[in-house]
């Protein structure tokens, strides 16, 4: 199986090729068109600012081609918010192949942003991404910005209010917590999705 | 719930884990890669990994450990150490670090914590601060803590810095209380709930804790986010198991192992 790792310049890549690799999955990092096209898996880490993560996947010529694949794709915690249709963040027009919108937190009393931390996950749908995910499973998030709750989300947890920790729409699936950075739980999932 | 968080803090010097008290008379604790991998075993939330020794010689840290404990850690770690450009940021982050966090190079340019903040977003961006009680009473912040013969204060008021941090792009805070680090008298309870009335984001206590109970009133009384201590977690006085559990039952909203992780 092949999987790649888009490298769109997210310092994160190098902490999810670690957690493949401890799951015996050597993934190229790559910004070739032809090879992301060509992998069984894609996935798109991210971590930083939407606008400029936008840019930089415009300057590869990347945009197109992420919307065009029809293998499973993984966006991770700002890989994930690139794959919806917009973002508060920098008023950002993203990839669009989830329907979703992504706000910031509302900073309320005792409710910090950026949200950082462990906190719980409560699946809302039956989907092969979620196996031996139990409810109140514990996952790392560290975001300003989140994706609210819709048809999309697979998994929901709540800061304030609920939001989307796991979201799909056809084959593309992003995560909002860092799977690679979140123990047992997040390696279980990322071994679904390998599996997808 | 956000879980509260309990970070064992592991001071690196030449490659090895060192704990002094009150920042003096260093001894070996063992090898980087061998305590982080405990403590993830034993349910740390986060690490940290402070290369005290890096900000006083005026060099950055080395990315080699960095990337070694990246590659078998599955929790977040933050590294400090000498940070002081986008360009060491990088290295570190790009080595697999989580988060970085500055403190020394950050008094000498407090413009480092805006560049910080714009090339990698404030979520990675941990701002330290060492800070100890003047005579006059005010708390003020302390620089090149790493090294005694080099430790500078600074006319610089603790909370006045702490909100400068955060207009700059500090995305977390972590306060280390000088007068109570390393002798386990508990967490500077006072100076915490004060930093606390001015901290928008996460906030890490740090320095005194020696019993169960001063991580317990850390969060239910300064209502910090994290709670880092590192002697009592290299000597084994506290079992971090141990501590989970006894914070649970106190009603502390806290991540317990599950069972299928160990």
């Amino acid at each position: 199986m092949s999987v790649v790792l888009v490298d769109a310049g997210g310092t994160n890549i190098g902490s999810v090729r670690y957690a493949l690799q401890r799951l015996g999955v050597d993934a190229a990092l790559t910004s070739d068109a032809a090879q992301i096209r060509a992998a069984d898996k894609v996935i798109l880490p991210g971590v930083g600012a939407a606008g400029p993560g936008m840019a930089r996947l415009r300057e590869l010529g990347l945009v197109d081609v992420i919307r065009g694949l029809t293998q499973p794709v993984l966006g991770v915690c700002l890989g994930m918010q690139l794959l919806c249709a917009h973002s508060e963040e920098g008023d950002t027009q993203c990839l669009g192949v989830v329907p979703a919108q992504v706000r910031r937190f509302a900073e309320a009393p005792g409710l910090c942003v950026p949200h950082m931390g462990w906190n719980r996950l409560s699946p809302r749908a039956a989907h092969p991404l979620l196996r031996d995910l139990d409810e109140g499973d514990w996952a790392y998030f560290v975001h300003s910005y989140a994706v609210p709750l819709g048809s999309y989300t697979l998994v929901g947890s709540e800061y304030g209010d609920g939001f989307s920790a796991v979201i799909a729409s056809g084959n593309f699936h992003g995560m909002q917590f860092h799977p690679e950075r979140s123990a047992g739980v997040g390696a279980t999932l990322l071994k679904n999705f390998l599996a997808l | 719930m956000l879980s509260r968080r309990i970070i064992p803090c592991l001071d690196v010097r030449d490659g090895k884990v060192v704990k002094g008290v009150r920042f003096r008379d260093h001894v070996v604790m063992g090898e980087i890669v061998d305590l982080a991998l405990r403590y993830r075993d034993e349910g740390a939330d986060e690490l940290v990994f402070y290369d005290i020794t890096a900000s006083p010689e005026g060099r950055s840290v080395d990315r080699g450990w960095v990337e070694r404990v990246a590659r078998v850690i599955d929790i977040p770690f933050c590294v400090a150490g000498g940070i002081r450009s986008v360009e060491e940021a990088r290295q570190v982050l790009y080595a697999g670090a989580d988060k970085i966090s500055v403190n020394s190079p950050a008094l000498e340019r407090p413009e480092l914590v805006d560049e910080l903040a714009a090339a990698f977003g404030v979520q990675c961006v941990v701002v330290g601060i060492d800070s100890l009680r003047d005579d006059d009473g005010e708390w003020r912040v302390r620089q090149y803590t790493g090294d005694p013969s080099k430790t500078r204060s600074l006319p610089r008021r603790t909370l006045d810095w702490m909100i400068e941090a955060q207009q700059r792009g500090a995305g977390e805070i972590v306060l280390n209380c000088m007068d109570s680090d390393g002798v386990r008298k508990g967490y500077d309870l006072t100076q915490l709930t004060a930093a606390r009335a001015v901290c928008r984001v996460p906030l890490i206590a740090s320095g005194g804790a020696g019993e169960m109970p001063h991580f317990l009133a850390a969060f239910t009384q300064a209502q910090v986010d994290g709670a880092l201590a590192a002697s009592v977690f290299h000597s084994g006085a506290i079992a971090v198991p141990d501590l989970k559990r006894y914070l649970q039952q106190q009603g502390v909203v806290i991540r317990l192992q599950e069972a299928a992780d160990e």
